[in-house]
C-alpha cells in the first residue's frame, strides 16, 4: 500500500487503526503526545472512540472497560504516565484482557526530562504493577516498526489475552522515516470471553478477584504457563554480522541503530563484531544468547543501554558466567556518539 | 430486611454459583446491611424497564466487590475507585447497553474522586449508585470521607475532628454543581417509606439511561451495622437521627426532561475502507526512478540549524520527502531533548542508497546554518571536505574552518526580495539541488506541489527554488 513519510508516533496510530483498534484513551505527555494528536484526528473518522482522560489512571481503566467488551483498545504515554498505568495494567493482566499500551520513554526518575532514555525496562519487562504477571513487550527501532509492531502487538495481545506494550524512546517517537503501510486487518478471531451485555456471554466475567488461595494459585500457574508458551512461540530478535563475530553487542530500540553504525565502522577496521538486537523484550531471546555464549568463537558480550543497566541483567542471566558481559550506558537523555560506542566495544575486547 | 428476597428478581441469578462455599442462596452481606436492599431496588428497576438482557454492572472494591455474584447481567469487576472510568470504556464501546456503576464512599469519594468527577463532568451516559455508609465497611470500619464529625471509626478512635480530617464530603452537592449531569438525588434506606422513595430514584436513574438522557447519580445513605457496631434497627435510627444532619435528602438536580436524548451511536467504517481515512491512497505518485538524474552513490549526513520559525525542520522534512521519492533510504530527526537548549532548532537528515543505522548526525557532510549560534555550534562537526552553507544576510561572521567548502548564501535577502523572508529555506533547497548530485531538480519541482497545496504559495516557492538552483549551479562551477 502507500508509502508515507511519517513520525514514529503517528505510525503507531495508523498501524493501530489498520489493526482494527477503535478505542484510544489517553492523557498528554511529551514525547508521546503526537500519538494522542493522531488518534484524535483519525479515530472519529473511522467510527472509533478518542477520549482524553482525566489521568493515565483513568485512561488505562477506560481501556480495561473497552477491552472487556472485546474491542481492540489502546493507550499511550511516556514514563511518568506509564508509572501511573501500572495499577491498571496489573488488573488487565489479572483479568486476562488484551490491550496495547505504548510507552515512549523519557528521562527519569521523577519528572526528569523529555529526552530519550531506556530506564523503564525493568518496570515494563518485569511487570511494573503488583502480582505475578508479565506484559508482552515489543521494542521497535524504526518508524516502520512503530507501525508493524503495533499491529503485531494487537495480534499477540488478542492471541494470548494479555496486555502488550510497545516500548520505544523519544527518538523513535519523534523520528520521521518512510513507512510502507500494510493492508488493513480484516479478520479477527472471535472473543468468546468478552462481556457485551448479551445473553450469549452471560457466563463471562471480567474480573481479577480470586478469594480462595488455591483458586488464585491455579490462576497464577495458568498465567505462568501462558508466559512460557509466549516465550516458546513469540521470541523475536535481529542479528547483524554475527556469523563470524567474536564480540557481540546487545542493544534494543534506538540504541540498536547506533550499534549498527558502530559495527559497520569496526568491521571496516577488521574487528569481528556483530549485534544481537532483541525485538521482543518479553519474551526475551534468552536461548539465542545462551547459544552464542556457548560458542567458542564468541569471546565477550557488551550491552549498551540508555539507562543504568537494566536489560544487562537479562543478558547476564542468559550468558550465565560463560563469557564476560560488559555494560555501557548513558543517562539523563544523553545518547552516546558512535565514537563512544566504538571505544566501548574496544574496551570489551581488552577485557578478554 | 431479609437478604433472601434478592433471588426473586430475574435480574438476579437463581442461585449464586459464583459465590464460593456451600451457601449459594444468600448474599455475603451482613444482616441489616443496606447494600442488599439497594441491589434489590436496582434489580427490580432493570426488570421493570425490560433491560436485564443488555445491562452491564461495573462493581467497585468494597463490600459490594461481589456484585457479579448476584446480578444476572454483564459483569465487570474494577480496581478501587476506577469504576466510572471502566464504565466509560464499556459504555463508549457498547452505547446501546445499560451501564451501571456501583460504588461505596471510600471507592467513589476518596480514591476514586477524580474518576467520578470527570465521568460526571463529561456527562457519561451511565447510572451511578453511590452507597454512602459513612465508613469503610470492607476493610474493618475505617474512616470514610463521608464519616461524620465526632464519629468513631478504627482510624478515628477519638472521633473525626474538623482539625484533623475536615468536614464530611457531600458528593451530591458537588456533582450537582457540574453542568453535565442530568439527575442527582440523595435518598436513604432507613424504613419502608424511605426505601420506597429510594426505589423511585433508582428507577429514575435507570430510566434516564434507557432514554439516553446522560449522567445520573443516586447517593444512598445506607446502613452498616457491622462497621457502626450497632444492631440493624439502631443503624436505621442512626441514619435518621444523625446522618441526615450532614447529608440532607433531596433532588439536587434534575434536568432530564429538559435535555434531548444523546446520540451515542457511531457508524463504524469497515476495515477495507480505513486506508482512505488515514490518507493512505492506494496508487503511488508515479515517480519513475529510472529517469532520475541522481548519483549512483548517495550517503548524505546533513544538519540543518537556525532559529525556530526559519523553517529548518521543514527543510529537513522536504529533503527527506524528495529523497524518499528518489527511492533513497531517508531519516529525519528533530532537535529534541538536551539539544534544544540555547533556542536553536535543528534537525538531522540522512539520505543513503543503503540502510540507515543511527539516524543521528554527529559528523555532517553538509551543514546548513541559518543563524550565527548554529554556525558557531556545529561548524566543528563538519567532516573534512564537507560543505557549510550559511546565510550571510544574517550571520556576521565567517566559518573559521579552511578544510571545508565555504558557501555563503544570502538566502534571507533573496527571499525578502521575492516577497517574504519565510521562504529562505526554499532558496537553500534550490542551492542544494544546484551544488549536489542527490537532488533531481525535476523531482523537487514535482514534490513541491505536494507540499504546498495552495496555488499562491506554490508559485512563490517555485520561484525561490529556481533562484536558489541558479545560484547553486553558478557556485558549483
Ligand atoms: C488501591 C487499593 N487501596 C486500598 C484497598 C483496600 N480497600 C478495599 S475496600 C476499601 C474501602 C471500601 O470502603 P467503601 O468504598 O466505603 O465500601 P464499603 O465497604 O463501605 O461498602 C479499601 C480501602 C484496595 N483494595 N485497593
Ligand atoms: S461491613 Fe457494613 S457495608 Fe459491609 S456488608 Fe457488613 S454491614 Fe454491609
Ligand atoms: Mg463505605
Amino acid at each position: 500500500m502507500a508509502k508515507q513519510f511519517v513520525k514514529g508516533n503517528e505510525a503507531i496510530v495508523k498501524g493501530a487503526i489498520l489493526a482494527g483498534c477503535r478505542a484510544y484513551y489517553g492523557y498528554p505527555i511529551t514525547p508521546a503526545s503526537e500519538i494522542a494528536h493522531a488518534a484524535a484526528q483519525y479515530m472519529p473518522l473511522v467510527g472509533g472512540t478518542f477520549l482524553q482522560a482525566e489521568s493515565e489512571i483513568a485512561a488505562i481503566n477506560m481501556v480495561y472497560g473497552a477491552a472487556g467488551t472485546g474491542l481492540r483498545a489502546m493507550t499511550a504515554s511516556s514514563s511518568p504516565g506509564f508509572s501511573l498505568k501500572q495499577e491498571g495494567m496489573s488488573y488487565l493482566a489479572g483479568a486476562e484482557l488484551p490491550c496495547v499500551v505504548v510507552n515512549i520513554m523519557r528521562g527519569g526518575p521523577g519528572l526528569g526530562n523529555i529526552a530519550p532514555e531506556q530506564s523503564d525496562y525493568n518496570m515494563t519487562v518485569k511487570g511494573g504493577g503488583h502480582g505475578n504477571y508479565k506484559n508482552i513487550v515489543l521494542a521497535p527501532n524504526s518508524a516502520q516498526e512503530m507501525c508493524d509492531l503495533t499491529i503485531l502487538a494487537f495480534d499477540l495481545a488478542d492471541k494470548y489475552r494479555n496486555p502488550a506494550v510497545l516500548l520505544a524512546d523519544g527518538f523513535i517517537g519523534q523520528m520521521m522515516e518512510p513507512v510502507d503501510f500494510p493492508e488493513p486487518v480484516t479478520e479477527f478471531a472471535e472473543k468468546t470471553w468478552a462481556v457485551r451485555g448479551v445473553d450469549q456471554d452471560r457466563r463471562n466475567l471480567i474480573s481479577s478477584i480470586e478469594l480462595d488461595p488455591d483458586d488464585l494459585e491455579r490462576h497464577n500457574q495458568k498465567l505462568q504457563r501462558k508466559y512460557e508458551i509466549i516465550s516458546n512461540n513469540e521470541t523475536r530478535y535481529e542479528e547483524y554480522q554475527l556469523e563470524d563475530a567474536e564480540y557481540v553487542v546487545v542493544g534494543y530500540g534506538i540504541v540498536s541503530r547506533m550499534i549498527h553504525t558502530a559495527v559497520d565502522q569496526l568491521r571496516e577496521e577488521g574487528v569481528k563484531v556483530g549485534m544481537l538486537r532483541p525485538v521482543t523484550l518479553m519474551p526475551y531471546p534468552t536461548i539465542r544468547l545462551k547459544e552464542l555464549a556457548e560458542m567458542d568463537q564468541i569471546k565477550a558480550f557488551s550491552v549498551i543501554e540508555l539507562s543504568n543497566g537494566q536489560m544487562v541483567d537479562d543478558v547476564r542471566l542468559a550468558v550465565n558466567g560463560k563469557k564476560p558481559v560488559e555494560f555501557f550506558g548513558r543517562m539523563g537523555g544523553n545518547v552516546p556518539s558512535i565514537k563512544e560506542l566504538v571505544h566501548e566495544i574496544k574496551r570489551m575486547m581488552r577485557v578478554v | 430486611m431479609s437478604v433472601k428476597i434478592l433471588s426473586k428478581s430475574e435480574a438476579f441469578y437463581d442461585t449464586y454459583e459464583r459465590r464460593p462455599g456451600s451457601n449459594k442462596d444468600q448474599t455475603h452481606y451482613c444482616p441489616g446491611c443496606g447494600h442488599g436492599i439497594l441491589h434489590k431496588l436496582i434489580a427490580e428497576a432493570l426488570v421493570d424497564f425490560g433491560v436485564t438482557k443488555n445491562s452491564i454492572v461495573v462493581g467497585p472494591v468494597g463490600c459490594s466487590v461481589f456484585t457479579h455474584y448476584y446480578f444476572n447481567a454483564g459483569n465487570f469487576q474494577s480496581a478501587h475507585g476506577r469504576a466510572p472510568a471502566v464504565a466509560t470504556g464499556v459504555k463508549r464501546s457498547l452505547p446501546e447497553s445499560i451501564v451501571l456503576s456501583y460504588q461505596g464512599d471510600g471507592d467513589l469519594a476518596a480514591i476514586g474522586g477524580n474518576e467520578i468527577l470527570h465521568a460526571a463532568n463529561r456527562g457519561e451516559a451511565i447510572t451511578v449508585f453511590f452507597v454512602n455508609n459513612a465508613i469503610y465497611g470492607m476493610t474493618g470500619g475505617q474512616m470514610a470521607p463521608t464519616t461524620l464529625i465526632g464519629q468513631k471509626t478504627t482510624t478515628t478512635p477519638y472521633g473525626r475532628t474538623l482539625e484533623n480530617e475536615g468536614y464530611p464530603i457531600g458528593m451530591s452537592e458537588i456533582i450537582s454543581q457540574l453542568a453535565s449531569p442530568v439527575y442527582v438525588e440523595r435518598v436513604m434506606l432507613a424504613d419502608t417509606r424511605s426505601i420506597n422513595a429510594a426505589r423511585k430514584a433508582v428507577r429514575k436513574g435507570i430510566e434516564n439511561q434507557v432514554e439516553k438522557k446522560g449522567f445520573s447519580f443516586i447517593e444512598v445513605l445506607s446502613t452498616c451495622p457491622t462497621g457502626w457496631k450497632m444492631t440493624a434497627p439502631q443503624a436505621e435510627e442512626w441514619i435518621k437521627t444523625t446522618m441526615l444532619e450532614s447529608f440532607p435528602l433531596g433532588v439536587y438536580k434534575d434536568i432530564a426532561d429538559q435535555v434531548e436524548p444523546l446520540i451515542l451511536h457511531k457508524d463504524t467504517v469497515p476495515s477495507r475502507r480505513v486506508p482512505k481515512f488515514l490518507g493512505l491512497n492506494q496508487e503511488g505518485e508515479g515517480f519513475d526512478i529510472s529517469q532520475m538524474k541522481i548519483a549512483e552513490d548517495v550517503d548524505q549526513e546533513i544538519k540543518i540549524a537556525g532559529f525556530g520559525g526559519q523553517g529548518v525542520l521543514s527543510l529537513g522534512v522536504w529533503l527527506s520527502e524528495i529523497g524518499m521519492r528518489e527511492d533513497l533510504k531517508v531519516s529525519w530527526i528533530p532537535s529534541y531533548g538536551p539539544e534544544m537548549r540555547g533556542g536553536t532548532a535543528n534537525c538531522h537528515v540522512k539520505l543513503s542508497r543503503t540502510d540507515i543505522g543511527s539516524p543521528l548526525v554527529t559528523h555532517s557532510n553538509i551543514l546548513i546554518a541559518m543563524n550565527r549560534p548554529s554556525l558557531e555550534k556545529f561548524e566543528a562537526d563538519v567532516v573534512e571536505g564537507g560543505v557549510i552553507i550559511w546565510d550571510n544576510s544574517l550571520i556576521d561572521i565567517e566559518p573559521t574552518r579552511k578544510d571545508i567548502r565555504n558557501m555563503p548564501i544570502p538566502a534571507t535577502q533573496i527571499a525578502k526580495d521575492l516577497g517574504t523572508t519565510r521562504i529562505s529555506n526554499v532558496v537553500i533547497l534550490g542551492v542544494l539541488a544546484g551544488i549536489t548530485d542527490f537532488l533531481d531538480p525535476d523531482v523537487v519541482q514535482r514534490v513541491l506541489p505536494i507540499i504546498f497545496k495552495k496555488k499562491q504559495l506554490l508559485s512563490i516557492n517555485l520561484k525561490a527554488f529556481q533562484k536558489g538552483l541558479e545560484l547553486g549551479r553558478e557556485l558549483a562551477n
